[in-house]
């Protein structure tokens, strides 16, 4: 029985993109429904020619950065959308702080999206926040 | 006629070898075999677990100097 995920990124930190984009990437391979709201520092990451250099907060996070063998997180949420047809929602918000537009993100975003129509859209499914 | 490919994971971490096989996975056809070599110890108990969640058939999984072989055939 597929389940519905709704993931929130909010903290931007290496450890909370990974574990998130793991998240992602396995549950929509696996044929869960998976939303992923992209806000605050976490949606920086995906505005075009910015690095993907989220700092670590820890030991771990440290690690993740320094083995080479680790799937960085950006290609994770892309396998998401590929394989599994997540979605990637950037919050309209954090657009209108940054002063960009849709245009300025990754293509494999989605529409931004405001509270009311996330909220409404993820009342019936788990909520995962990192 | 079936085919069996070789799908090498080795030294990447949770959940690289799961994504490789599953990128393998949709672009085989049903009854194809992929084998999937894999260093990292979770993976070697969670594909499985995905292989059979997903509902393709496991056919072997052993460690052989340190290296998992996953045999898993495309069921649908």
């Amino acid at each position: 029985m597929p389940q519905k995920f709704n993931i929130v990124c909010v903290t931007g930190t290496r450890e909370k993109m990974q574990m998130a984009a793991m998240f992602a990437s396995v549950a929509a391979a696996t044929g869960d429904e998976v939303t992923v709201f992209l806000s605050m520092n976490a949606l920086t990451y995906f505005v075009k020619g910015r690095a993907a250099d989220a700092p670590a907060e820890g030991e771990l996070g440290a690690l993740l950065i320094a083995e080479k063998g680790v799937p960085p997180f950006k290609t994770l949420f892309q396998q998401a959308v590929e394989l599994g047809d997540a979605k990637l929602l950037p919050c309209s918000m954090a657009l209108d702080l940054m002063k960009i537009t849709k245009e300025d993100l990754d293509s494999e975003l989605g529409p931004p999206t405001g509270l009311t129509r996330f909220l409404s859209d993820a009342e019936d499914g788990q909520l995962l926040t990192f | 006629m079936s085919e069996t490919k070789l799908v090498d994971a080795r030294d990447t971490f949770c959940p690289g070898p799961l994504m490789e096989l599953i990128t393998h996975m949709k672009q085989a056809s049903v009854g194809d075999t992929i084998e999937l070599l894999s260093t990292d110890e979770g993976s070697g108990a969670d594909v499985p677990e995905w292989v059979n969640k997903v509902g393709h058939e496991m056919l072997s999984n052993e460690k052989i100097e340190g290296v998992w072989h996953i045999k898993v055939r495309k069921a649908k």
